[in-house]
């Protein structure tokens, strides 16, 4: 199976981790991604702070370009994903609009039709390879490892996930590697976005939050499934744990990390020496050992 | 930062700007704000709610009466993580996010906020990188922003920006798309603007009107 990748900024940038992770994990379960060519940034939530119809017109750009490719989107980033979704609805929805963007993206010669499908890759992994094929090919299981699911706003919200799966349908991959899933009621609580940059009090709360509960929960790791939210978990644990006196730290690994490492793949080909907060593989060892002395 | 008084002056008909219920209107997403039944659902869902000065609830009904001043200077529009939470919840169908990406666009255009408040700076650099190569770069983006609204704050950021460079998780070269393609976007990104400024957002709201009942778009 062969997807359009649309990358997003962040994984050619901070979240370069993330995308050698897929890109390992995708070949390890023999799925292609082919990087969507001239790609440009989808917006995110910032650019509709200024125009709200330019930043449809830059995803739209994005959606035409795709669907000459003729494949589903795989889209890493949720901010990515939902605007993709959010574009592909309003366009669908208001016709005025749909009109001025078709003009828009007349100029340059191309069109939108509206037929592609966006998918986050966790979805497509569920989906093409399912839970049982994910554990046939578990090589080295994560016994052990608690691990709390995150999955933050944009992926289940505003739009319902595609292909059906609901959020604890998500959390199905976690003992598929062999895992303790850990619940996690906060799974998609928001994680501030861009607000641990530009109103720090408010920003690095909501990422306290989320970090003390993993911790109440007793998780090893907080795996997440968008790279936004990774940096912000990850990046402020220090300033958090000085500022409200809790030592918070806790490794955040992207999912596609967490997997891979089931899968046996090389740390290396996973980026796991770039996480901020290493994950530490005796964790999960120590804790097995603690759990059931007799098997160790 | 405006703070909420607690004693607001009375507004008289002449003070109101209807226009505003107007321009949220016809934003996609904010058609329905004239049937918000003012239950609250959406400032208890939300996340940063408790830091807001007026809670979604309030900023609608403050939008639907014209009280343009107050809402455009509340600190609420720019905490507005745009999370989605309230959109989902909300029992009339209001689009709550973007009702606040509306407001956050109004006050951008007229330039109401302090001169270093990061959230609006942060928007307008954000485009400015966008339009000249295609994708954003956060390493100069947030560089940018640091230096136009607390150049301070690099004293206390420079670690982490050198734990990711350590990494090789910053990329400091341009991310910029090939040229042609580049110009293809500035063609595109013009021509919605110059349709913008032919056909500015319809007024669906006739000025003077008050508690005009549900404006129906067509579906």
């Amino acid at each position: 199976m062969a997807y359009t990748y649309f990358p997003g900024c962040c994984m050619h940038g901070f979240a370069r981790h993330c995308q050698d992770s897929l890109y390992a994990v995708f070949g390890a379960l023999g799925l292609e991604l082919r990087e969507l060519k001239d790609w440009n940034c989808c917006g995110a939530t910032t650019y509709i702070s200024v125009d709200e119809h330019q930043a449809i017109a830059l995803a739209a750009r994005n959606l035409a370009l795709a669907e000459r490719e003729g494949l589903e989107i795989v889209a890493p980033c949720t901010a990515c994903y939902m605007i993709l979704k959010k574009t592909k609805d309003y366009l669908a929805r208001y016709p005025d609009l749909r009109a001025k963007i078709d003009s828009a993206l007349a100029t340059v010669g191309m069109r939108y039709e509206g037929k592609i499908e966006i998918l986050h890759p966790l979805e497509i992994i569920l989906r093409d390879v399912g839970v049982k094929g994910l554990k046939a090919k578990v090589k080295k299981p994560l016994r052990g490892w608690n691990v709390a699911p995150y999955y933050g706003c944009l992926i289940a919200r505003p739009y319902p996930l595609s292909g059906g799966f609901t959020l604890e349908a998500f959390d199905a991959f976690i003992p598929a590697l062999g895992a303790n899933l850990v619940e996690f009621d906060l799974k998609d609580r928001c994680c501030g976005g861009s607000l641990t940059g530009t109103i720090e009090e408010v920003g690095h709360r909501l990422v306290y939050i989320l970090l003390h509960q993993a911790k109440l929960a007793r998780a090893h790791a907080l795996v997440t499934v968008c790279p936004l939210c990774q940096l912000n978990l990850e990046a402020h644990q220090g300033k958090i744990k000085s500022r409200y006196g809790d030592d918070v730290t806790i490794p955040i690994p992207y999912f596609t990390q967490l997997i891979g490492m089931a899968l046996g793949l090389s740390e290396k080909s996973l980026g796991l020496e770039k996480l901020l907060v290493p994950l530490n593989w005796s964790v999960g060892e120590k804790a097995f050992a603690a759990r059931e002395p007799a098997a160790a | 930062m405006a703070r909420p008084t607690f004693f607001q002056k009375v507004k008289y008909e002449k003070e109101l700007k209807r226009d505003l219920a107007a321009e949220v209107v016809a934003t996609p997403g904010g058609e329905k704000i004239f049937s918000c039944l003012q239950c609250g659902t959406c400032g208890s869902a939300c996340p940063v709610s408790v830091y807001m000065d007026y809670t979604p609830r309030k900023l609608i009904g403050m939008v639907r009466e014209g009280f343009k001043q107050e809402v455009v200077t509340s600190f609420s529009i720019w905490l507005c993580a745009s999370c989605y939470e309230c959109t989902v919840r909300c029992p009339a169908g209001i689009r709550v996010t973007d009702v606040m990406y509306a407001l956050k666009r109004i006050a951008i255009r007229e330039g109401i906020y302090p001169r270093r408040f990061p959230v609006p700076v942060l928007a307008k650099e954000f485009i400015h990188m966008l339009k000249g190569t295609g994708r954003n770069n956060e390493f100069w983006l947030v560089l940018k922003v640091l230096l136009k609204t607390a150049p301070m704050k690099l004293l206390t950021s420079w670690p982490l920006g050198l734990r990711l460079w350590r990494r090789g998780r910053m990329c400091l070269s341009s991310t910029r798309i090939p040229r042609a393609a580049n110009a293809d976007l500035r063609r595109m990104l013009e021509a919605v603007e110059a349709a913008s400024e032919k056909a500015p957002a319809t007024l669906p709201i006739a000025a003077g009107m008050t508690h005009t009942p549900e404006v129906k778009k067509a579906a």
